[in-house]
């Protein structure tokens, strides 16, 4: 299991171990953390799983595909540390990975 | 105010959410979620994608592990049929007799797909899909030698054509209008998809009727069209649409109308009642219309109407409506109505598989569906929520960005 840390919009914090080889996006929505809503399920289709990559993990999180640069280009207060939390793939690598939350995903 | 706390008759994609966004929102009395199916709640959109190819598994599927139910006092009671909706007593009866008390009654019951009343649709092999069983059905029947015939050529048909095609079946597509797609996308997209699909080894029968399905030994073996042709198959996938299933909400005297007619809280005609999903009839805040809408993003929008509503959070922005399809390596989203249309315009380029096509009313878009094009489907869909009118010249223009398009 990898320790992820989801950080509400309202500082509210969530340490949660997910199963490798689950996304950042599922391992939120199946604990139920507030936030993510994932509307799409993961099909890289909607943006509403939107999250800030903490320090010093956002390089091990792998590249942005094209498509995912391009639905995160329309979501609301976009960071250069902003990723679709569903495009990214839960490993030992991950470990003590920190995401924050946007205000809104809608 | 009683301690008998939320029903939620139907255990979907919507009722689902719905009862853990409650207890986000801070709901702290019992949750009672009925689902007719043996499973929780799960994501129904990759039964026809990614599950029936291979890459989901039931996990993937699960919206949440089976123990968050428990942990979340959320009493989950699947298997379960309601039989009657008893609104001046705020109860919900079971066919097994047993009835519950509710100060808040949500429906998220769904459709229910249509079947055809032609000679042979009971045989063994005509099949629907909308449940997780009817998908492991459907798997069992493709594969390399088989044949499958999918009448409907809708997103459901098309989806698994698509995915026949990748698991090695050989397969054929039956419309009874002209073009598939007739009633849910412009000339423009059915063009591209038939095109798509035909490259890819997918026959089309269109302007075709069925008349009946031939079998052997009580299992289909063909498709009968109006023509007199028979369309040789080992499985026939019927995907001509999905009705609501409002029977509980119409027997209960809530006004329906094609759909449980719901206001922008998702409240029914009854204030202790909400209805959420595909099984509603609501307001389109852009378009000043009510409509039945058929999306995960309409059931989860509903869901959170109704559970804003039960716990007197403010109602949230009004969302633009939007749903996707996946098919081969194919992304398409939409998002809109094509109401009221004087202009439609086309961006980019249908042959190159990464185009998108605008409809127009007085320069405002009304509606986009694209294809490959991830930024025209969210810029598009930014601008339609914002009614104000664009420059074509510019929408039309690939060297201007969408970024700068929708600024």
């Amino acid at each position: 299991m990898t320790k992820i840390t989801y950080i509400e919009f309202n500082g509210a914090e969530h340490v949660i171990d997910v199963k490798p080889g689950l996304s950042v996006m599922e391992g939120a929505v199946k604990n139920n953390i507030p936030g993510i809503d994932a509307d799409c399920g993961g099909a890289c289709a909607c943006a509403t799983c939107h999250v800030y990559v903490q320090e010093p993990w956002l390089d091990k999180t792998g590249e942005k595909s094209a498509m995912e640069e391009s639905m995160l280009d329309f979501a609301e207060n976009v960071q250069d540390n902003s990723r679709l939390s569903c495009q990214i793939k839960v490993s030992g690598e991950l470990e003590g990975l920190v995401v924050k939350m946007p205000e809104s995903q809608h | 105010m009683s301690d008998a706390g939320v029903i939620i008759i139907g255990a979907g994609h919507g009722g689902g959410t719905a009862a853990a966004l409650l207890r986000q929102y801070g709901w702290q009395g019992p949750i009672r979620l009925i689902g007719e199916e043996p499973l929780a709640p799960y994501q129904r959109p990759p039964l026809s994608k990614a599950w029936l190819k291979g890459e989901a598994d039931e996990e993937a599927l699960i919206l949440k592990p089976e123990s968050f139910y428990a942990e979340a006092g959320i009493e989950l009671m699947t298997g379960a049929r309601v039989a009657a909706i008893e609104p001046a007593a705020k109860t919900v009866r079971l066919e097994s007799s047993e009835a519950f008390a509710y100060d808040h009654l949500i429906i998220a019951t769904g459709a229910k797909p249509r079947r055809l009343n032609i000679p042979g649709a009971d045989l063994e092999g005509a099949l629907t899909l909308r449940s997780a069983a009817d998908a492991e059905t459907l798997k069992a029947h493709l594969g390399p030698g088989k044949r499958i015939a999918v009448v409907g050529g809708g997103y459901i048909g098309l989806e698994v054509a698509a995915s026949a095609r990748y698991l090695g079946s050989e397969a054929t597509v039956i419309e009874k209008e002209p073009r598939i797609l007739a009633r849910v996308a412009c000339r423009t997209l059915s063009d591209f998809f038939t095109h798509y699909h035909q490259e890819r080894g997918v026959v089309f029968e269109v302007s075709a009727d069925v008349t009946a399905f031939e079998g052997a030994v009580g299992k289909v073996a063909g498709v009968r069209l109006g023509d007199g042709q028979l369309i040789p198959c080992d499985v026939v996938l019927v995907g001509v649409g999905a009705p609501p299933d409002d029977q509980l909400a119409v027997r209960a005297g809530l006004p329906c109308d094609g759909g449980i007619v719901v206001d922008l809280e998702a409240r029914t005609a009854d204030p202790a009642i909400f209805a959420i999903g595909d099984v509603t009839r609501r307001p389109m805040p852009h378009y000043g219309c009510m409509f039945r809408l058929e999306s995960v993003a309409n059931a989860l929008e509903q869901a959170r109407h109704a559970a804003g509503a039960i716990t007197g959070r403010p109602a949230p922005a009004p969302e633009v409506t939007w749903n996707w399809s996946d098919q081969y390596d194919l992304k398409y989203q939409f998002a809109g109505l094509p109401v009221d249309i004087d202009e439609v315009l086309v961006r980019g380029d249908p042959a190159q598989a990464k185009f998108a096509v605008f409809h127009l009313k007085g320069g405002v878009i009304q509606a986009v569906e694209a294809v490959n094009a991830p930024a025209e489907f969210m810029g598009g869909r930014l601008l339609i929520g914002q009614r104000k009118p664009v420059d074509l010249a510019r929408l039309a223009d690939v060297s201007v960005s969408m970024k700068e398009v929708a600024a």
